[in-house]
């Protein structure tokens, strides 16, 4: 477990990360979302001991990551990478790792193995891809078979395919038990990966909850409504107060009335329905509303979405 | 595996061994690399083919001088000077040990890996300075070796002769003394660019200041105790003129160099973030 209180980092008299608390459960993927520049990365960086707190402490299982003789049998983490010497080969770089925390050289080759990296572990890492760099990152992080395990953004650049292994990877070593905290920026992806999320922005923690209640929580009382006459329908349910849009397609989306108000007024005038549809905002929608105060830095005129 | 994390490999941990787990972790990445091999073989091939052409150089304008010049010719620095070249290979080497991990960010994997970041440093300073230290003594000893045989019948030295097998040998230490002032200040630039260029002012640039474009007998002393004028006497046979401190105490003043950079730099690294 990942234990966080009044965390706090000001950089030339900038809090980057301003007081934060939270908890990261074993058992569970964790997601730390936020906008680029929310303070995902420092805050991971205090969690490693690389970056000292202006005030406050953080502590995996208790203790802090700066007191701990061999970390890599208790912590694992990918930060950057590409944080990989060019001339230097995969096996080489895990190898120094490796010995660096007693690991045998054994254990070297079966992560280069759960990788997939093994035939090209003789290689200079200089030429890898992206996608093979985030692969060695995460054998790095597996070398002490750790229990918890951090990712800092382990799917930027990737491939479809390399996302999608690397989303069954860390839902399995939560399975076994591990403590998994993934950041990321992309609410979608935290979305298919994430039991919990920690959702931070400007460096406060603007969320901390079950993925499903996130979900939930905004899903803003949106109904969906296809029918026979679209324009006679919107008349009725305006009428009624609701605040109806009518998309080219004919669809009806309606605020104000609930699906089964909508479906009696519909029966009362004798509308044929062809569907009639809870909507619940996107996770991403839920996201932006939550975020939408925090981004550091937004355009001049808004994006049209 | 289990939820738990793995076994630690010893319980009851001893420092000996997490300092032997540093420095292996060290010697794995050095000669891993090639930037070690070919600093080295640059230097070698600077210092030995230096010796040579020194001495064969040297050899006719020997017999052409006068009684004066002949008695203050000292043969070993003259066919070891080439060092005053190739310690720009080992210092360059010296400071990407330390910036090379700073550029790619490697440096947070070494402290995440191993958060005794004073360890981490001691144990790169040990590991750099005995293999320079082995490679650079070879180098010296063959250099004078085969600088002599190309001086004689000119004016040359046998390793037996007074103060001889301290100026080689000397020479040995004084490389890889500039190879570790080279790491802290690397460590305390953190760039490559501005830490070879700090270095190099230190060695080059200095000494020509005091010693020729700042006229004085003050300057002229001072001069002396430059980290690099200090250091060279160790591979002078002679010591005269602006030589006169001799070989141990000229290496001690670079040695006291270096303990400054190296106590700046342990400090620096323990309080920043990496």
């Amino acid at each position: 477990m990942i234990e966080a209180r009044s965390l706090t980092k000001v950089y030339g008299g900038k809090a980057a990360v301003d007081g934060i608390d939270f908890q990261v459960k074993p058992g569970m993927v964790t997601g730390f979302l936020g906008p680029n520049g929310a303070g995902k990365s420092t805050t991971m960086r205090m969690i490693l001991g690389l970056d000292r707190p202006t005030s406050g402490t953080v502590s995996i299982g208790g203790r802090r990551y700066q007191g701990q003789v061999w970390p890599l049998h208790e912590v694992g983490a990918l930060l950057d990478a590409r944080a990989v010497h060019p001339g230097r080969s995969a096996y080489d770089h895990l190898r120094s790792l490796a010995a660096a925390n007693g690991i045998a050289r054994a254990r070297v080759d079966e992560v280069l193995e759960m990788v997939g990296l093994a035939s090209v572990a003789r290689k200079r890492a200089g030429g890898f891809s992206l996608g093979m760099f985030q692969r060695l990152g995460i054998a790095g992080a597996l070398l002490g078979d750790p229990g918890t395990l951090l990712f800092d953004e382990p799917v930027n650049g990737l491939d479809p395919e390399g996302i999608s292994w690397i989303r069954t990877f860390m839902r399995s070593l939560a399975a076994e038990g591990r403590t998994v905290l993934v950041s990321s920026h992309l609410m979608s992806e935290m979305a298919l990966t994430a039991d919990h999320l920690l959702v931070i922005g400007r460096g406060r923690m603007i969320a901390d909850m079950p993925l499903s209640e996130l979900m939930a929580r905004d899903s803003g009382g949106r109904v969906e409504v296809r029918s026979a006459d679209p324009q006679r329908m919107a008349a009725d349910l305006r009428a009624a107060g609701a605040q109806v849009t009518l998309e080219p397609d004919g669809t009806l989306g309606v605020a104000g009335l609930g699906s089964r108000q909508i479906g009696e007024l519909a029966a009362e005038r004798g509308h044929v329905l062809y569907q009639l549809r809870d909507v619940t905002a996107s996770l991403e929608e839920a996201y932006f509303r939550l975020t939408g105060e925090s981004v550091e830095y937004r355009a001049a005129v808004p994006v049209a979405s | 595996m289990s939820a738990q994390a793995g076994t630690v490999p010893h319980r009851g941990i001893r420092l000996d061994s997490r300092l032997r787990a540093t420095a292996r972790s060290e010697w794995i990445k050095f000669r891993s690399v090639r930037s070690g091999p070919l600093a080295l073989s640059a230097t070698a091939l600077t210092v030995v083919a230096g010796a040579w052409l020194l001495g064969d150089a040297n050899r006719g304008s020997y017999l052409a001088a006068s009684p004066a010049g002949q008695a203050a010719f000292d043969p070993v620095f003259t066919v070891l000077q080439a060092i005053e070249l190739a310690q720009l290979f080992v210092g360059a080497l010296g400071v990407l040990t330390v910036t090379g991990e700073y550029a790619s960010g490697l440096i947070r994997g070494t402290f995440v890996a191993t958060p005794q970041r004073a360890q981490v440093l001691a144990m790169r300073a040990l590991v750099f300075a005995v293999v320079v230290w082995a490679c650079c003594t070879a180098m010296s000893f063959a250099a004078f070796f085969l600088g002599q045989s190309a001086l004689s019948p000119a004016k040359h030295a046998g390793i037996g002769d007074p103060g001889v097998l301290t100026a080689v040998s000397g020479a040995g230490l004084y490389l890889t003394l500039v190879g570790l002032l080279a790491m802290f200040i690397g460590v305390l630039v953190r760039h490559t660019p501005g830490a070879l260029a700090a270095l190099f002012g230190i060695l080059i640039v200095l000494p020509v200041l005091f010693l020729s474009i700042i006229p004085g007998k003050i300057t002229q002393n001072l001069g002396e105790y430059m980290p690099g004028q200090a250091g060279e006497q160790a591979f002078h046979q002679l010591h005269s003129g602006a030589y006169a401190l001799g070989s141990w105490p000229g290496l001690g003043v670079l040695a006291a160099y270096v303990a400054v950079a190296a106590f700046a730099a342990f400090a620096l690294i323990l309080k920043r973030d990496a």
